[in-house]
């Protein structure tokens, strides 16, 4: 039973930054049916954006050694700028293309993330040390549980109150709703196009640094390719929950954490290395079930 | 009499002159008699095969599927199953039925038996997931995916897990390519012109409309699938006779991006567009490579070998040797560190 409590925290924690990478992509998927492949590389770059430059195998603390209060805001805005940077250069000039070839572009952009960090800070594997004292466990009880879990749960839940209220309190935010209902009568009624979705990619960039933060004090490692599986679980994970929803998003997110921790928990010992096989066979089954996502939205549905 | 011939010749005038163009690049490729460009032209004609073979789904049906790559790795696999040294497999392939352990078997059979394994797969497979539309088809085709690869790399008994496979008889040359080339040229044609092609093509621009007019959207749907895979496992069974080395990461992401983008920017929903994407892109590839080696101006040969970042730093000889290649294991499977860190 302790054991299962302990899985099930496990579980919450990495379904949060699961939930957390799902909303950055969902966001951008609602308003644009832009399926952004590029958003585990601003995770990368949030990562990065922490230490100095350099190819040397040593890690210098840049911004990296600031108190929180400072650091959480600055890791933001470095994110925030590359996302507004790739809409400006990439995604506003394509914004009449169609769904692949947005995601073939949103694929090169991911690209030339991973290989510009490649060449600035060389390929090795760089290990950081950020809030190491996040490390040491709490004990509830016989259930012990290390403080980052808690620290990433708390986040999260804090994290998606303060999107719901900017999405249902602000101007921008109930813009950003109205253009994902519908983009075309949004602009008809008033909505500045590329203010909410400059709002938006602002919005997903900074997910995108808070999920790289907790990531990295979690792993402790830099990578120029370490946001891909994270990309790639957050992306499924907004599928399963219903594309375009970002409830579902959440749902998705925790879905697919709860799966991945619940399967390498349970899983005999000879399967276990087949973990991601029966991971995503099962998601195929979910989608089988339910092929618009747990929680459908109506926007994607056809209109004879 | 002169409608017939000209029907006819609307038939054949695209897939003849495609398959001209490219039997004239290999032509001029020979003519060099360069072992590096014959490398080049031969790696891209396997490419453009299965280009074309992806494009017979995702073009014709408007599905965009990140899974058609499995194929690749289903053919290629069966491909040094049925080609490796009986010797080297006992030792370390001993999870092999008895007919592949202790046999091998001349040029034809490999390929056909790859690309029958891929296509009784994509049956399988595409039988409930064809019943999906949009983006769920998508992600449907994209677990399929991670699920062979997660397979592959880790059944050991049957696949060597994550060490490579070696060994595998090499024989492909430009000619050899550019014949799969072709004949999946020729397949798409057949394909896009018959009733079930018309079929697809009707359901992709419409599907309400298409089961409309009695369009079976399902069965259409699963014939180009099994007729996709069929051609991709024949492309990765060539592929790993031209590679001779086999890991389950060649057949991942880094590939089906680049075959995803080469289809896109050639133009998804047409066949000329495939094979001019693929040589397009190819091209961008070589070009870019030959850049890397440096440039020649007047005499003086410029490069950069370790980047403007690596001279400043003085990384060395050994700056370039941790750069992943095309195929390198870029994705190392799963955020299982995050949950494993503390199990």
């Amino acid at each position: 039973m302790v054991a299962f409590i302990q899985n099930c925290v496990d579980a919450l924690s990495l379904g949060s930054l699961y939930a957390l990478a799902a909303l950055g992509i969902g966001l951008l998927f609602g308003m644009l049916r832009l399926i952004n492949f590029a958003h585990g590389d601003f995770i990368t770059i949030g990562a990065f954006g922490l230490i100095v430059p350099s190819r040397n195998d040593m890690a210098i603390m840049a911004i990296g050694s600031l108190p929180v209060v400072l650091l959480v805001p600055a890791a933001c805005a470095i994110v925030v700028i590359a996302a507004l940077l790739s809409d400006r250069l990439v995604f506003r000039p394509l914004r009449t293309a169609s769904a692949p070839t947005l995601m073939v572009a949103s694929f090169s952009v991911g690209y030339i993330i991973q290989n510009t960090i490649l060449v600035t800070y060389g390929a090795r594997p760089k290990t950081i040390d950020l809030w190491s004292s996040l490390g040491e466990q709490l004990h509830f009880g016989a259930v012990r549980v290390p403080r980052l879990e808690v620290v990433t749960i708390g986040v999260t839940l804090v994290l998606l109150a303060a999107l719901t209220a900017f999405l249902k309190r602000t101007r921008y935010g109930v813009q950003i709703r109205a253009a994902a209902e519908d983009f075309l009568m949004a602009r008809y009624l008033g909505v500045r196009a590329n203010l909410a979705i400059g709002v938006a990619f602002a919005l997903s960039g900074i997910l995108a640094a808070v999920v790289s933060l907790l990531f990295v004090s979690e792993t402790g490692t830099l990578t120029n390719v370490m946001g891909v599986p994270l990309m790639l679980y957050a992306f499924i994970a907004t599928v399963v929950g219903g594309m375009g929803s970002l409830v579902g998003a959440v749902v998705g997110g925790y879905t697919v954490g709860f799966l991945a921790v619940m399967l390498q928990a349970y899983l005999p010992d000879g399967l276990r290395s087949f973990r991601d096989a029966f991971v995503f066979a099962t998601i195929v089954f979910v989608l089988l079930l339910r092929p618009a996502g747990i929680i459908p939205t109506k926007a994607l549905v056809q209109r004879v | 009499m002169t409608g017939r011939l000209r029907q006819w010749i609307d038939a054949i005038w695209l897939p003849a002159f495609l398959c001209a163009g490219l039997a004239i690049c290999v032509g001029i490729g020979q003519l060099v008699e360069s072992d590096s460009i014959s490398v080049m032209l031969t790696e891209m004609l396997i490419r453009l095969g299965v280009v074309v073979g992806i494009y017979i789904f995702i073009g014709n049906s408007g599905i965009m599927s990140f899974g058609q790559i499995g194929f690749m790795c289903i053919g290629a696999y069966a491909t040094a199953w049925a080609t490796l040294d009986p010797n080297w497999k006992q030792i370390m392939l001993q999870g092999l039925p008895y007919f592949l352990k202790d046999a091998t078997y001349p040029f034809p059979v490999p390929m056909l038996m790859g690309a029958t394994l891929a296509a009784a797969v994509a049956l399988v497979f595409g039988f409930p997931v064809m019943r999906l539309s949009g983006i769920a088809a998508s992600i449907a085709t994209f677990a399929f995916l991670v699920v062979i690869n997660s397979v592959y790399s880790n059944w050991d008994s049957v696949t060597a897990g994550t060490s490579s496979i070696v060994g595998i008889p090499t024989f492909i040359n430009p000619w050899g390519g550019l014949a799969f080339a072709c004949v999946s040229i020729v397949v798409a044609c057949v394909f896009q012109r018959s009733q079930i092609g018309l079929m697809l093509r009707a359901s992709r621009d419409d599907e309400i409309a298409a089961r409309a007019s009695a369009a079976a959207v399902e069965r259409v749907r699963l014939t180009a699938f099994v007729t996709s895979a069929f051609l991709i496992g024949a492309g990765g069974s060539l592929y790993a006779q031209f590679l001779g080395i086999l890991t389950a990461d060649t057949f991942f992401m880094g590939l089906t991006f680049i075959t995803l983008a080469m289809l896109v920017i050639g133009g998804i929903g047409s066949l000329t567009g495939a094979v001019v994407g693929t040589v397009a892109v190819t091209l961008i590839i070589e070009i870019l490579r030959g850049l890397e080696g440096g440039v020649v101006v007047a005499g003086a040969r410029l490069a950069l070998p370790a980047g403007v970042a690596g001279n400043r730093s003085r990384c060395g000889h050994g700056a370039y040797s941790d750069i992943p290649r095309p195929g390198a294991r870029w994705w190392r499977g799963g955020p299982s560190s995050v949950s494993l860190a503390r199990a």
